[in-house]
């Protein structure tokens, strides 16, 4: 496997090419991604995109809106599979797994990669069926106290136990909207996967909220590999080892977070980091 | 406000006139539209309940009946046999010839006694084979009377036309009961348990509505499993290409297809290939099913096509299987639309009759079916059977059957209406 992808240094400072910069891969990757295209039809959505995600590490990905993010992160555990006309070039690897082979069976590779969307969308069932659901399919805890149990975990680390504990019962759309995007959170960590994908998990939190889930972040961190699709550069700042600018379909520049937002490579990077345009 | 937004404002309020006027105009023409298609609504139902309310009662003749023994029983026996083969018609015809000791000549009797209906005798049979023991008894018993006198009591039939038709002494017969207070008319139950019969004093709908909903039980055990499993497989598992287009185009042509030619389909197939009984509900439901298929399916895979992806990704997304995430979340949201898809279906097979006259479903039937396997006809296909009988009587039988008929439709469609209101979700 090629260490390192492209060339860096300040002779691209004034660049514009959409050649990435940085250190794609790493020494501990959990998740590989080499060469991903991602095309909607005939629209290409995601350029020749490599990137490496290593284990315990949380990895925020930037960039202006449609610029792919989701895409990408979609790609990470073939949820692009249920859109019609999308197709996925390059290899994508999980542990030494290439995630898209033909004899990969997705259903546990998404036990193992789990996700949150950026669209809150709870099951139209109780809060506590929401979050008992993936435990329960995948046979994880057995009935009674102990699916009880991993429902009452999940909901607290999810930091939504204190206010739905009365109403397990009520149905998990009558929440707020801030309130289903943690149950949806709770729910996907129930299953306790190896990878937490998120897609901007906090857009519609209240600080108070987005702070208990950065928190959660950092504490997962310990035992998972998280990718967190974010517009705040500031939630990037805080909770993320690496960042990874996207722009276009092209990652443009990855690296150490402090070092993106202090020293930013690209000027592209630089532009959507001093808020000129995104 | 500058000069500029006067002029903005201006011009706002001289369009305002001719903008409020176009929405009136066109407020009208819909308005104008839903009261015409309700004027044409409410025209067809005063005609027809109008012309049917009053096959709901029957008219009776209340008379002495002597249960003569050395009739219905000379040697004693009460055996059943016996009793059954007695000869009942002499005892409501002895009444009659007491009442009216004046008629002599036998045209005038035969006359008179048309006044009962030949089920006034069945009637007596049926209470002695119940019940031995009123033999040797008289009894005040209300006698079904003759569609005639059924017809002129009811006022169908103006008493000028009774005359000219049935003689000046049938009509001082029928006022000499009516004045005795023998003659009056009651709730008609037998109507909706009777099979058809040539005698519209007789004749029910207990056979025709027996025969359309075993047909209707045939259909909705067929269509709705193989359409919703259809719209299922079509929608959530069928790759798409060009296979599946095609039986797209194919399932949406099918709906299309006049019923007749499903009747003539039914009759090659089911009939004559398989050699299935005709006139059988079995058949019928088997034909009504090709024709609903169509309907379940497009409607079970619209109610699919509205559960919003975002509730498929979810599940997915947490390790569901395909068919996981179908039974898991998908049917469940979509089950209501499915229903009301297969009552609509339901509703519009109850209704269909060309079909079922193909296959036989228009016989003459008198027995009320106990079995899909059993002849019999359907709901419409009476309707029909009725139209066409020139007795006066049938008229307002084939009007009250057609209410029957609507009224079953009309709480169909309510049953889907509500069970749509019933499970309107908000997403
Ligand atoms: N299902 C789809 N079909 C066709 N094109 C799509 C589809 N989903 C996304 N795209 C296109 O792919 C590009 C990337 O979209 P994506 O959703 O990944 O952007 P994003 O970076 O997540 O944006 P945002 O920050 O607004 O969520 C966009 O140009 C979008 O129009
Ligand atoms: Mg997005």
């Amino acid at each position: 496997m090629p260490e390192i992808q492209s060339a860096s240094g300040d002779a691209q400072l004034a660049d514009e090419s959409f050649r990435t910069i940085g250190k794609t891969y790493v020494d501990q990757p959990r998740m590989t991604a080499s060469q991903v295209n991602v095309y909607y039809g005939d629209k290409q959505a995601i350029c020749d995109v490599s990137l490496g995600i290593a284990r315990n590490e949380v990895i925020a990905m930037i960039g202006p809106s449609g610029c792919g993010k989701s895409t990408f992160l979609r790609c990470l555990n073939r949820m692009n599979d249920t859109i019609a006309g999308c197709r996925v070039s390059g290899t994508i690897r999980l542990d030494q797994q290439d995630i898209y082979d033909k004899r990969l069976d997705v259903v546990p590779l998404r036990a193992r990669v789990g996700m949150v969307f950026q669209k809150p969308n709870p099951f139209p069932k109780s809060i506590y069926d929401n979050v008992a659901y993936g435990p329960r399919i995948h046979g994880l805890a057995r009935k009674g106290v102990e699916l009880d149990e991993v429902v009452e975990t999940s909901l607290r680390r999810a930091g939504l136990w204190t206010e739905v504990k009365d109403r397990l019962a009520a149905p998990g759309t009558g929440l707020s909207g801030g309130q289903q995007q943690r149950l949806c959170i709770a729910r996907t960590i129930a299953v306790s996967p190896e990878v937490i994908l998120m897609d901007e998990p906090c857009s519609a939190l209240d600080p108070i909220a987005t702070a208990r889930i950065e928190e959660l972040l950092v504490e997962l961190r310990k035992n998972y590999t998280i990718a967190v699709v974010t517009h705040s550069m500031q939630q990037a700042a805080r909770i993320s080892q690496r960042t990874a600018y996207f722009h276009l379909g092209h990652l443009i520049e990855v690296g150490e977070t402090t070092r993106i937002f202090t020293n930013p490579q690209h000027k592209l990077t630089e532009d959507y980091i001093t808020g000129r345009f995104g | 406000m500058n000069e500029r937004q006067q002029a903005v404002y201006a011009t706002v309020q001289a369009s305002l006139r001719r903008r409020y006027a176009r929405e009136r105009r066109f407020r009208a023409l819909g308005l104008g539209a839903v009261i015409l298609g309700l004027s044409f609504v409410l025209l067809l139902f005063t005609d027809i309940i109008s012309k049917g309310y009053s096959a709901f009662v029957q008219t009776y003749i209340t008379l002495p009946v002597y249960f003569d023994p050395q009739v219905i029983d000379p040697n004693e026996q009460r055996d059943p046999a016996q009793l059954a083969r007695a000869d009942y018609r002499q005892l409501v015809r002895a009444p009659l010839r007491a009442l009216f000791p004046e008629v002599k000549n036998r045209r005038a009797k035969r006359q008179l006694y048309r006044l009962l209906s030949t089920g006034a005798t069945y009637q007596i049979r049926a209470m002695v084979l119940a019940d031995p023991g009123l033999i040797g008894q008289t009894r005040q018993i209300a006698l079904l009377a003759d569609d005639d006198v059924d017809m002129i009591t009811k006022g169908h039939v103006d008493q000028a036309t009774a005359e000219e038709r049935f003689g000046a002494d049938y009509r001082s017969w029928l006022q000499q009961l009516t004045r005795q207070g023998r003659l009056h008319t009651r709730w008609n139950i037998e109507f909706f348990t009777a099979g058809d019969s040539r005698e519209p004093e007789l004749a029910g709908i207990g056979g025709a509505m027996a025969g359309s909903f075993y047909t209707l039980l045939v259909t909705l055990l067929l269509s709705c499993p193989i359409g919703i499993a259809a719209a299922i497989y079509l929608e959530e598992f069928a790759p798409r290409n060009r296979f599946t287009d095609l039986i797209e185009v194919n399932i949406n042509n099918l709906a299309a297809v006049p019923s007749i030619v499903f009747g003539l389909l039914g009759l090659a197939i089911f009939i004559n290939l398989f050699g299935l009984p005709r006139s059988a509900p079995l058949v019928g439901g088997l034909v009504l099913t090709l024709m609903t298929l169509p309907t379940v399916i497009i409607a079970s895979r619209a109610a699919l096509q509205a559960v919003p992806p975002s509730i498929r990704e979810a599940a997915l997304g947490i390790g569901a299987s395909r068919t996981q995430t179908v039974f898991h979340h998908v049917l469940p949201l979509a089950l209501p639309g499915m229903l009301t898809g297969t009552i609509i279906g339901m509703a519009q097979a109850l209704g269909e009759t060309a079909p079922l006259l193909m296959i036989g479903m228009v016989a003459f039937i008198v027995d009320v079916p106990n079995s899909p396997l059993d002849p019999s006809s359907a709901l419409p296909v009476q309707v029909y059977l009725w139209a066409d009988s020139p007795e006066r009587a049938f008229v307002e039988r084939t009007s009250a059957a057609i209410m029957v008929l609507l009224a079953f439709l009309i709480s169909m469609n309510a049953c889907a209406v509500a069970l749509r209101r019933r499970f309107e979700r908000r997403w």
